[in-house]
């Protein structure tokens, strides 16, 4: 652990030097002041920008010279990296103590490094976008390479029981060759996610209209919380419910009309997952309903049109590219949605159009695939990028298209309100 | 056609019908979700509450040089198969802890094996009939008895379902959430004062919008696959450690805090920035003296939300690896860990029925925090909210 005491060595330095920097700096100001000179900034905002000056472009070079380490792999002992980077700070600190003057702009410096710092902060969020594209297609591009990519789009047996071999150089040994076609998985992800609307659609929708349109004040503060609830509850735990509970219970149900359903159908984490986009298309609905003009409502009201007529003719027609946006954004969250269907969905990648059988999705596979015992580099684990890829690209393209269609909405009726 | 005005009155009737019936459907979705809720919770309840009570049985135990060799010589035959097996381990250690007490014998409450635990809960066991006597002999005597488990809150995991316990999943999930706190609250708080107070109206900032708005709708899964892909195999953080599943979550966490920070921020009023500007402070002496302490309740509370719901995923985690079996509660940010919705998940896994209700009882605990989390948020809220 030499490294750690090295830099945790280099952190107390870099401390002390900064500190110094603050009150050299300080010093040196007040002193000027002091001598009746008039100056641009404060004594407290030449400290400031002394000590920026001594560790910024000190940590700068640290982290240039660890990501080179680490990415080049350039050839740099870290005690010398360290040592360069406290020359650096000592350096900056000579700098910073020369700009004490009266005719430099201290806050305008520390303005500037700010400013530069925040922005910096707001870059993360589109590095990760990135990191992400990057991280899934450079896998993907490896899954290509060893399969064909129209196999994998359009072929529907997905079996790659026998890839590890392939893997390990034993190919031979495995009696049929890996398939990876995709066909069931997203036969399966459809499935469900269908199930999940027809579930979380009409409620969500219905108890949009009613707290929006007809319930009292008091019933709403306390109903929003409540749906907001189900919203909040970890999808591990929903897992849990639909293996446990939920399945059973769909297996006996189907018994008792006569039909037979696996322990792992796809109707109960169907229904689970419904459950759980109940709020989320509930409280989207209701943001655009109450969007909608009162104006509109008047109307209607005004030409003799019930309320169940205004709510059904004028409100919900007025408010459906929101309503639609909303749902989109439901599919595709639930397409997205991991431990409901790895707990209580199948393993079994199976094309059937009965949601009594079990089926598996996407995500499921992708978790198998990461989870075993593999060699990184097998085209296994590797398809899971690959899924991964196509789960990005649809979930992207449904994120777009709600957004899109959002903002159109919103647009028309800010207009209408002027 | 004409309509006489007894045909719409008439057709009146049959509208305000159809009215009343829209309300009540409404009425009954709304229903429903809450109905939902109520089993939801009960079942919940009647799996797991019986997880926090744990069978203990007064058998004499024999601290003697045998036991020391051989644990369950420590305790007479006839109960042997009763005691859990994890506990007679833990007697050596004990006697070395304590070297007084070799030699001395004496009657202890001790954890019964899971099986009596279901038998005396009322469930279906595996326990031979003559076993099955004996306990119900214990249990009228009054030397078998349900207690509070404590083990289910001071033990790490195990295979014993006895022996289970949640710690050293919180300790995983207090350490990975410190992680993700550490990075994504600053730099969420940071994005949200640039692009509100300091960015330019551009395209670059446009981008960056956009770019948290789809961020927040990536499924959670992909950010387990950038973990694996960028933060293990690139950058080489140890697999499974909460290091690696902090950043993680600190990448998803990051955008719900971005969009609560803005939201808080925005609610200032234009009038306190222009006091301040007014007396001459300059860009970050706004933000810092007088737009960031008016927001911060509402930056907590955008905080506290996100971090309560990093805290319940599991499948980013399960990626990169934190589905460990931890048997030891150590705080550590390197080495392997396990989170609760992870240990939640194991525990799903396991065919033991006795595991089943640990599940339970693990998501009671998760529950509990999770809600107790969310109220806080609603609480500050409430309590620090300002109407300009």
């Amino acid at each position: 652990m030499q490294t750690n005491q090295l830099i945790l060595l280099f952190s107390g330095a870099l401390l002390v030097l900064g500190l110094i920097a603050f009150f050299m700096g300080r010093a040196k100001a007040a002193k000027v002041r002091a001598s009746g000179t008039a100056m641009y900034a404060q004594p407290d905002q030449y400290a400031w920008f002394a000590a920026l000056a001594t560790a910024g472009p000190a940590v700068a070079v640290g982290a240039i010279g660890a990501f080179a380490l680490l990415l080049m792999g350039a050839e740099i002992p870290t005690p010398y990296l360290l040592a360069a980077s406290l020359v650096v700070a000592a350096g900056g600190m000579m700098v910073a103590m020369m700009q004490v003057r009266p005719d430099f702009h201290a806050r305008k410096a520390i303005e500037r490094t700010i400013r530069f710092v925040l922005a910096g902060a707001a870059m993360i969020s589109i590095f990760t976008t990135f990191g992400i594209l990057i991280s899934i297609i450079s896998e993907a591009i490896r899954f290509f390479q060893m399969q064909s990519f129209w196999d994998f789009i359009t072929g529907t047996t997905w079996n790659p029981g026998a890839s590890f071999l392939a893997a390990a150089g034993r190919a031979e040994e495995g009696a049929t060759a890996a398939q990876f076609g995709s066909v069931p998985l997203f036969a399966g992800t459809f499935m469900i996610t269908l199930i999940a609307m027809l579930v979380a659609i009409p409620i969500g929708l219905m108890s949009a209209i009613y707290m929006s349109e007809y319930a009292p004040a008091k019933v709403r503060t306390i109903a929003k919380p409540v749906l907001e609830v189900l919203a909040g509850i970890p999808t591990v735990v929903y897992g849990f419910f639909a293996a446990i509970t939920v399945a059973p219970l769909v297996v006996s149900l189907a018994g008792m009309v006569g039909l037979e359903a696996s322990f792992s159908n796809a109707l109960a984490p169907g229904i689970v997952m419904g459950i759980m986009i109940i709020p989320f298309i509930s409280s989207l609905s209701d943001d655009v309903i109450n969007a909608v003009p009162d104006s509109m409502r008047q109307g209607s009201l005004a030409l003799g049109m019930t309320r169940a007529e205004t709510i059904k003719d004028v409100v919900v027609p007025a408010a459906l590219p929101g309503i639609i946006s909303a749902s989109l954004l439901a599919v595709s969250r639930a397409m997205g949605e991991t431990m409901i269907v790895v707990m209580a969905a199948g393993m079994r990648p199976n094309l059937t159009a009965n949601p009594l059988e079990d089926m598996t999705t996407v995500t499921v596979r992708i978790v198998a695939a990461l989870t075993g015992d593999q060699e990184f580099a097998s085209a296994e684990t590797l398809s899971a990028f690959a899924l991964g890829l196509v789960l990005f690209v649809v979930t992207l393209t449904l994120n777009m298209v709600s957004v899109i269609m959002i903002r159109r909405f919103r647009e028309k009726y800010r207009s209408n309100n002027l | 056609m004409r309509q006489s005005f007894d045909d719409i009155s008439a057709q009146l009737k049959g509208r305000h019908r159809k009215s009343a019936r829209l309300k009540w459907m409404s009425m009954g979705a709304l229903g429903l979700a809450g109905l939902f809720l109520v089993f939801f919770f009960t079942d919940m309840l009647i799996k797991g509450l019986p997880a926090f009570q744990q069978a203990q049985i007064q058998v004499q135990v024999d601290y003697n040089e045998m036991a020391q060799e051989i644990p369950p010589a420590a305790v007479n035959e006839d109960v042997r198969p009763l005691v859990s097996r994890g506990y007679l381990r833990l007697i050596p250690g004990r006697m070395e802890d304590n070297p007084d007490l070799l030699g001395t014998s004496r009657m202890e409450w001790v954890l019964a094996d899971g099986q009596v635990d279901q038998y005396l809960k009322g469930h279906h066991t595996n326990l031979s009939a003559s076993e099955q006597a004996v306990v119900d002999q214990l249990a009228s005597e009054g030397r078998a008895e349900l207690k509070f488990n404590t083990n289910f809150f001071t033990r790490g995991d195990s295979k014993m379902p006895e022996l289970a316990g949640i710690a050293s999943a919180a300790m995983g999930t207090v350490m990975t959430l410190l992680v993700t706190l550490a990075v994504a609250f600053p730099i969420g708080v940071m994005t949200a004062v640039y692009l509100e107070e300091f960015a330019p109206d551009n395209r670059f900032t446009q981008i960056i919008e956009i770019n948290i708005n789809n961020l927040a709708a990536i499924p959670s899964i992909l950010f387990g696959l950038l973990g694996l892909a960028i933060f293990i195999n690139f950058f080489g953080v140890p697999r499974s450690s909460p290091l690696v599943g902090g950043l993680t979550l600190a990448l998803m966490t990051l955008p719900v805090i971005i969009i609560a920070t803005r939201t808080a921020l925005r609610s200032v009023p234009e009038d306190i920035r222009h006091a301040a500007f007014g007396v001459g402070c300059s860009r970050w002496q706004v933000v810092r003296d007088h737009v960031l302490p008016v927001s911060m309740p509402g930056i907590m509370t955008g905080s506290i939300i996100g971090l309560a719901q990093a805290m319940g995923e599991t499948a980013p985690l399960i990626i990169v690896g934190m589905v460990a079996f931890i048997p030891d509660v150590t705080a550590t940010f390197t080495e392997a860990a396990t989170v609760m919705p992870a240990q939640i998940f194991t525990w799903a896994g396991e065919p033991d029925r006795a595991f089943t209700e640990r599940t339970a009882g693990g998501i009671l605990v998760l529950l509990t925090i999770l809600i107790t989390l969310n109220a806080t948020a609603v609480v500050l809220r409430k309590k620090f909210e300002r109407r300009w």
